[in-house]
């Protein structure tokens, strides 16, 4: 029988949480990496028992964890115990070791100034597609790397951030981050990218070279709304069967593209709010996306203080309230951009992860929601692995 | 023998239980012991101090006989006790952040 495992970072802790394809009766272990930040955690597509996590702090700096065995044991990749009992010597320790490429360069700063460019933590991975020892990571100050052998070892794809656009580029309030990496699963070599506050980024040419694909996205917040790099994005999601056509939720807006993100238009249709963060598409139906409108950007919490996933069933701008199960007063609580996932069991399951520490599940495509778990800490990531 | 304390999210990385013990072959400074450190817990690399730069990561501090050694040079001979393992050299990670 198929089952689900729902891997949450917090800003304390990892946690994992399993139940079989019903996905009613649910088991938590954790806090895997307690005390520490977990960006993200995310396992591989082509082998399920390879997660690779993002362990971070603002004393000690960035780590990469790996589980070989679905999540169960973890080592630092590289440097673990029977690593330095190899005779090979492969145990250098630089699993943690984010160099950018060349001279760094400035960037934009808060303040319009330009600022070194510097690495501060790994905020997504994202397994390759055909390889387990293949991984990118999205880094802040925003940047884009990739390890072959597992995560020992980090190289800068430094075409994206020696862009020319790169001193205009500027941190949003969370930071200069590049929280977002979709991979095309029809060609390898085109990876899309999202930036706050830059925008969102094409290569086709598997990372050496890359483009600003913001045409069409707004953003009255910036000097010129239009421009060509600036914009907030929050988070870009695409469905497997259409890599052309991606969704947004944009730090105001959500936008849609049929071309690859050459041209963008707004689908934020009868949303609430069309502020948010994640953003993501139903499993069996690319038509279907999912959003969580928060009031503004300077409330973070849901309008009338309920808590509602809104779905457009029609590629966006007609939305419906999905409530059922969701906290309808009285909820303050936010839904960061990589706190949402979905499962690929029939019918879809879809999760996400709260500030407040709850992880709510639907096995109905939305419909019907529960929490999984209620008081983790504050929930930064929620990614699914469907296991057969 | 220079014994080590580490703060308790880098005991809990290297996997280690209490006082790490080192043999510093060099005169016994604050690089030769993390170079050691780092020797024998790669795991540790980056968490102390700068991959690239070497430089002391800013919210970690090292104490020795009672004194914060942080700002001093990191090749700078440490106390005596602290060669001969009478005292620890001690690694925290600042009080900051709440």
């Amino acid at each position: 029988m198929s089952s689900v495992r729902v891997l949450v970072g917090t800003r304390k802790g990892a946690f994992i949480l399993t139940a079989d394809g019903a996905r009613k009766r649910w088991k938590v272990s954790g806090p895997h990496f307690a005390g520490w930040e977990i960006y993200h955690v995310k396992g591989s597509s082509v082998d399920p028992n390879r997660i690779y996590a993002s362990q971070t702090s603002g004393w000690f700096g960035q780590i990469i964890q790996r589980s070989d065995d679905g999540g169960k044991k973890w080592n630092t990749p590289g440097s673990s115990p029977e690593g330095l009992k190899s005779p090979d010597g492969t145990s250098k320790g630089e699993s943690n070791k984010f160099v950018y490429d060349g001279v760094p360069g400035t960037h934009q700063w808060y303040d319009g100034t330009q600022h070194p460019w510097e690495f501060k933590r790994v905020w997504h991975l994202e397994p390759s597609l055909h390889d387990p020892e293949h991984v990118y990571a999205g880094v802040e100050d925003a940047a884009l790397f990739e390890s072959k052998d597992g995560g020992k070892s980090w190289t800068e794809l430094s075409g994206l951030r020696k862009h020319d656009t790169g001193p205009k580029w500027q941190p949003g309030a969370g930071g200069m981050c590049l929280h977002t990496i979709l991979l095309d699963p029809q060609d390898p070599q085109r990876i899309y990218v999202a930036i706050s506050a830059a925008g969102a980024f094409r290569t086709d040419d598997g990372g050496k070279t890359w483009k600003p694909i913001n045409h069409g996205l707004h953003s009255e917040y910036i000097p010129d709304p239009a421009a060509e790099v600036g914009h907030c994005v929050h988070r870009i999601a695409l469905h497997s069967s259409r890599p052309n056509t991606l969704f947004m939720q944009k730090h105001w807006d959500v936008m849609r593209t049929d071309d690859g993100g050459d041209s963008w238009r707004e689908v934020s249709g009868n949303l609430p709010s069309d502020f948010g963060f994640p953003i993501d598409v139903h499993a069996h139906e690319p038509e279907t996306v999912y959003v969580v409108p928060i009031k503004s950007d300077s409330e973070h919490y849901p309008p009338s203080s309920r808590l509602r996933v809104y779905r457009g069933r029609t590629g966006g701008n007609e939305w419906e309230a999905l409530t059922k199960g969701l906290p309808q007063r009285n909820c303050y609580v936010n839904v960061l951009r990589d706190a949402m996932s979905v499962d690929s069991l029939e019918p879809c399951g879809i999760y996400f992860g709260t500030t407040g520490g709850q992880v709510y599940g639907s096995p109905d495509a939305g419909d019907n929601w529960k929490p999984i778990v209620r008081d983790l800490p504050a929930v930064l990531s929620v990614e699914v692995q469907t296991l057969p | 023998m220079i014994r080590v304390v580490l703060p308790p999210h880098l005991r809990t990385l290297a996997r280690v239980d209490g006082d790490v013990e080192l043999d510093v072959s060099a005169t016994a400074t604050q690089r030769s012991i993390l170079d050691e450190l780092e020797t024998r817990y790669p795991m540790l690399r980056g968490t102390m101090r700068d991959h690239v730069t070497q430089l002391r990561r800013p919210l970690v501090r090292f104490f020795a006989c009672g004194e914060d050694l942080s700002h001093e040079s990191p090749d700078a001979p440490l106390p005596e006790a602290i060669t001969k393992g009478s005292e620890p050299f001690v690694i925290i990670g600042a009080i900051a952040g709440g």
